[in-house]
């Protein structure tokens, strides 16, 4: 076992060293521009991108034709959300979101918003969910896109995306999903779930960093979305720049595999996953935070009353996962995903993530269970708040003061 | 974020944590912050008939500066006459423990903490609180 041990495979994942082998060749030695239509260099390259363009489409049931390589989801979702808006906006100018999506998802709305549309950020529910009778009383005649994500990345619920993309096309508009943390974790099939875009990312999925994939529908309804970079015309004019071709082709070798193991791993995970929860659920006050049926299968968000998150990940040095805590983010807020369920500020400080990957071994997640458990003692033991809720005091009726 | 090794090191053995007897009147209690911006400190002096604090004991709920900066408070107010307790300043703590700019609040929670606990032992003993002359939020 190796110490630190990383049950952090939301934020990233190491990558499969199958799929390194795979990149490898693109480096040096097939080296050509996917775009050089006129020798054999380039036609290597094309070929290895076509390939790749088929492993990821066969990995969420698209036609290949229907993926746009970029440099990550990050990229795809800012395409996907202004390019659909410079589009569509002659049809409408209303997109609806939720409060839990990815910064990505929020800021690339906030843009659409001055560039004159309007959004609408629905709540979720207190299990992380979106209520759909709120979506559907939401909708109106001017709304061309819902974006909601596929899995949550702080707390791995899964959001009920057929119904939700029923509800957006009953009333003409586009269903856009970022399944960033879904894809190659969960079965996810644009055609079944009735998705018109999709961003993918190679590196949460044992791929390499700097690439990822948009979907866009071609048939029934063909989607367009306006290029938000000006160039050669790549992938169909709608992101523009040199493949990034040794990226491309590991993001294919790491759907590729995906779709091999996917069914397998989520079994193992969600075993390994299951035991933690309920190990570390053994401890007096602690909360799971967000739905735990409708969950990706490798994570659990947790947290621990009475201890603050970045002071326990400190004590859990060995261990390498993230916190809801202000303190370890730059805007030295709580995670606003955790306050949009109704958590108060204080839970969600006391928030662990664990996510679970490919390489975690049960030795692993037993250790993690053991350096949890007597971290969150050991803090309690320092804790005025734990001592207090011992003693009976009723920490709302102090009046603090606040700083 | 890296910490510094005394932050480690307070943090890694905290000193002089525990509960004083707050209903006597020999013990002043501080209790600064607030759960929900993620810090609570308690800090506690022991003090005798000079008002010479002899023993100092903290709890803390928060990051890793903030249990390392009641830790160092808790050492260094063994010993102090009140009145010198009093001039502890938050940015001796800060130098003390290297603190990062972002963790200098958790420096200002403690010397809060400290004339918390020193005020009200005045209190409890009939002396008036020294009203603090450093606005810091």
């Amino acid at each position: 076992m190796n110490i630190p041990v990383y049950l952090d495979n939301n934020a990233t994942t190491p990558m499969d060293p199958r799929v390194l082998e795979a990149m490898l060749p693109y480096f040096v030695e097939k080296f050509g521009n996917a775009a050089s239509r006129n020798h054999p260099f380039g036609w290597v390259a094309e070929e290895a991108v076509d390939y790749a363009r088929e492993q990821v489409a066969k990995l969420i049931g698209a036609s290949e034709k229907e993926i746009i390589f970029t440099s990550g989801a990050t990229e795809s979702d800012n395409l996907a959300i202004k390019g659909v808006f410079e589009m569509y906006k002659e049809k409408g100018n209303h997109i609806i979101t939720t409060v839990t999506e990815h910064k990505a998802v929020l800021d690339a709305c906030k843009h659409v918003e001055k560039m004159g549309g309007r959004v609408t950020y629905l709540p979720v529910k207190e299990d992380g969910l979106v209520d759909l009778e709120v979506l559907e009383s939401s909708m109106t005649p001017d709304t061309i896109l819902v974006s909601i994500m596929y899995g949550n990345n702080e707390i791995g619920v899964i959001q009920p995306i057929k119904e939700i993309a029923a509800i957006a096309h009953k009333h003409g508009a586009l269903m856009m999903t970022d399944a960033v943390q879904a894809v190659g974790k969960i079965p996810v099939d644009v055609n079944r779930d009735g998705i018109d875009l999709l961003a993918l990312s190679a590196h949460k999925i044992y791929g390499p960093k700097g690439v990822g994939a948009l979907y866009v529908r071609r048939k029934g309804p063909r989607v367009k979305v306006t290029a938000q970079m000006d160039g050669g015309g790549h992938e169909r004019g709608m992101r523009s720049g040199t493949l990034n071709v040794p990226g491309i082709v590991g993001l294919g070798k790491a759907c590729e595999l995906c779709m091999q193991e996917m069914e397998s791993e989520a079994k193992r995970l969600s075993v390994l996953r299951d035991k933690l929860q309920t190990s570390l659920t053994v401890l007096e006050e602690s909360y799971v935070n967000g739905n735990v049926e409708h969950r990706l299968p490798h994570v659990a968000n947790i947290s621990f009353k009475y201890v603050e998150g970045e002071g326990l990940m400190m004590a859990m040095k060995d261990l390498a996962v993230s916190s809801g805590s202000a303190c370890t983010s730059a805007s030295l807020e709580p995670s606003y995903v955790l306050k949009s369920l109704g958590l108060s500020d204080d839970l969600a400080h006391s928030s662990i993530r664990f996510g679970l990957g490919r390489f975690t071994t049960e030795e692993e997640v037993d250790y993690a269970i053991e350096v949890t458990k007597k971290s969150v003692t050991h803090l309690r033991e320092l804790s005025p708040l734990w001592e207090m809720f011992k003693e009976g005091i009723d920490l709302d009726s102090i009046e603090w003061a606040e700083h | 974020m890296a910490y510094s090794e005394k932050v480690i090191d307070h943090y890694t053995n905290p000193r002089n944590v525990g509960t004083l007897d707050k209903a006597s009147h020999k013990v002043g209690t501080g209790l600064v912050g607030a759960p929900e911006c993620g810090d609570v400190m308690r800090l506690q002096i022991q003090v005798d008939d000079n008002n010479v604090i002899t023993d100092a004991k903290f709890k803390t709920f928060g990051c890793g500066s903030a249990i390392a900066s009641s830790s160092l408070a808790t050492e260094w107010l063994k010993g102090k006459s009140i009145d010198d307790a009093m001039k502890i300043d938050n940015m001796d703590i800060v130098e003390e423990l290297a603190l990062p700019p972002v963790k200098i609040h958790c420096s200002v929670l403690a010397e809060d903490a400290i004339k918390a606990a020193i005020n009200d032992y005045r209190v409890k003993n009939g002396m008036e609180p020294i009203a603090s002359e450093k606005v810091h939020h």
